[in-house]
């Protein structure tokens, strides 16, 4: 028989209806914009972690257009908008991420993306966490929340300094947490070693998190700043965050970059990874660059995954329980 | 033999591990939204039936394992090994001690069994849900006594030792669930 029916229940399809009417009455009392930019872009995403869907053409069509990709975060936009002009900003848009499929993941999902003027990434942190709690309130209870240097986080739950290990003591610590990890090696480059770090940190220190309670996760290494300014200091740090409940990946934000040649620098650093290991070249996105050359103004980002926080919200074990229809049905 | 990429493991994919052919019973993907994805895998070794978990980083390959499970009729033991035969070609092949296991209870001449066979050779055997046994051992059965309430201890043909009703007496054929051992009732048969 045709499995044509929703995965999730009537009563949960009710609950994200629910989550989206608190979530814009959050945004109202805050006065930050609710904007929509495009799905289908020109321009895709560098990441070497993340794999765009690309479009392809039919074989009658009157023009010769270029491939085009699927969103798998609303940032470039947004931030041509901040650029513009728009004040602080929010969004919540479907995204596309190809090869990710699992108890957590689905090919399409529905990211809320905000910005906020002004704010560092500590601020944001604040206004998360204002947020997590205001939608929660009416489906869960959460203890306090809790705030974790990337170190503090790595040396309590992991047993290892992230700055200051050696790529062997991080490949021991992992061993030592009864990891046995088949495809990562020892030699000592950043490359080996954020493999290693995202090792512990996905398999070791995300299953020892407290729980029932926001946990935010901040400064980050250097070598995985993505798009967060970096903080000079010993170490320099990257200013990004992340949030957890209950071991689960929610959100990701920073301090975000404004510098033109440095975002340029990074999209051609993430090109040369890919080269490196076999992947596609992507184009990147130059309106973008002309943007942050105009000037963006000082902000933080953050986006978060609405179909993991319903998850949390409804104590759902499996993505597939919170979407109406998993890629599979779609 | 063919290799697989992480993107295609699934639960029973037979796959070589140190050595080993085992078989995916779990498979997550594991992805921070920035960095590096991992399956994290649970196998069952198809050998010793242990249970381990490995973490791969994903896009490695693994080579996979010739491992086929085939229906074929047990014959008869010489004491050493165990032979069955595919009813389809008549081609026979004889399984060792440590293949046949615990198992070895429950095999009786011409049951149709599971065999699998990793590069031809015969490494688990997997007896029918449910077989005919005769009792040759047990207590004086209580007459009268139906309920089957309590039970007692009964010694097959086979040498399975199963807990049946009082009222079961030697020379009776019984069906037994091969995977929880218990008795499920008399074979009229």
């Amino acid at each position: 028989m045709m499995e044509w029916q929703p995965t999730a229940s009537i009563e949960t399809i009710k609950s994200r209806a629910r989550l989206l009417a608190k979530l814009r009455a959050f945004f109202a009392e805050k006065d930050i914009l609710e904007v929509q930019t495009p799905v289908l872009s020109h321009a895709g995403n560098t990441e070497p972690t993340i794999e765009s869907f690309v479009t392809a053409q039919h074989e009658n069509s009157a023009h010769t257009i270029q491939p085009s990709f699927l969103n798998t975060s609303p940032e470039f936009a947004m931030k041509r908008l901040l650029a513009a002009g728009c004040g602080s900003i929010y969004q919540t848009t479907p995204v596309f991420r190809q090869d990710e499929q699992g108890k957590k993941h689905n090919p399409e999902f529905t990211l809320l993306e905000w910005y906020h003027l002004d704010f560092d990434h500590h601020a944001l942190m604040g206004e998360v966490n204002a947020f997590i709690r205001f939608v929660a309130e009416d489906f869960i209870t959460l203890e306090r929340s809790q705030f974790f240097s990337y170190q503090d986080a790595m040396v309590t739950f992991a047993g290892v300094d992230p700055f200051t290990a050696s790529v062997a003591e991080l490949s021991t610590a992992s061993v030592k947490a009864g990891i046995d990890v088949v495809g990562l090696d020892n030699i000592d480059n950043d490359h080996t070693r954020d493999n290693w770090l995202d090792l512990l940190m996905s398999q070791v220190v995300e299953k020892n998190l407290p729980l029932n309670c926001p946990v935010f996760i901040y400064d980050y290494p250097v070598s995985q700043a993505a798009l967060a300014k970096i903080r000079a200091g010993s170490p320099s740090v990257a200013e990004r965050f992340e949030l957890y409940i209950n071991g689960i990946e929610l959100a990701n934000g920073f301090h975000e970059l404004s510098d033109a040649d440095e975002q340029a620098e990074r999209f051609h650093q993430d090109q040369l990874k890919r080269k490196h290991s076999g992947q596609v070249g992507i184009p990147a996105d130059y309106h973008l660059i002309a943007a942050l050359k105009h000037g963006m103004p000082d902000c933080a980002g953050v986006a978060v995954g609405l179909d993991r926080l319903l998850m949390v919200l409804t104590g759902a074990e499996h993505i597939n329980e919170v979407l109406t229809f998993p890629f599979d049905r779609a | 033999m063919a290799t697989y990429s992480t993107n295609e493991f699934k639960n029973g994919l037979k796959l070589m591990i140190d050595g080993y052919p085992c078989n995916i019973i779990e498979n997550e993907l594991v992805k921070p939204g920035k960095g590096q994805a991992f399956n994290r895998v649970k196998l069952r070794n198809l050998k010793t039936g242990r249970v381990l978990e490995k973490t791969f980083k994903s896009g490695e390959t693994v080579e996979g394992a010739d491992v086929m499970d085939t229906d074929m009729q047990y014959l008869y033991t010489d004491g050493e090994a165990w032979y069955f035969m595919d009813p389809n070609t008549f081609e026979q092949v004889g399984a060792d001690e440590t293949a046949v296991g615990d198992n070895l209870k429950w095999l009786k001449e011409q049951d149709m069994c599971v065999v699998t066979l990793w590069n031809g050779v015969p490494i688990a055997i997997t007896p029918p849900n449910f077989v005919v046994l005769e009792i040759t051992e047990t207590d004086p059965g209580l007459r009268g006594d139906t309920s089957g309430g309590g039970g007692k201890p009964a010694t097959c043909n086979t040498g399975a030792v199963v807990r049946v009703p009082l009222f079961i007496e030697i020379g009776e054929m019984i069906k037994v669930d091969t995977r929880t051992g218990e008795y499920v009732g008399r074979d009229k048969g």
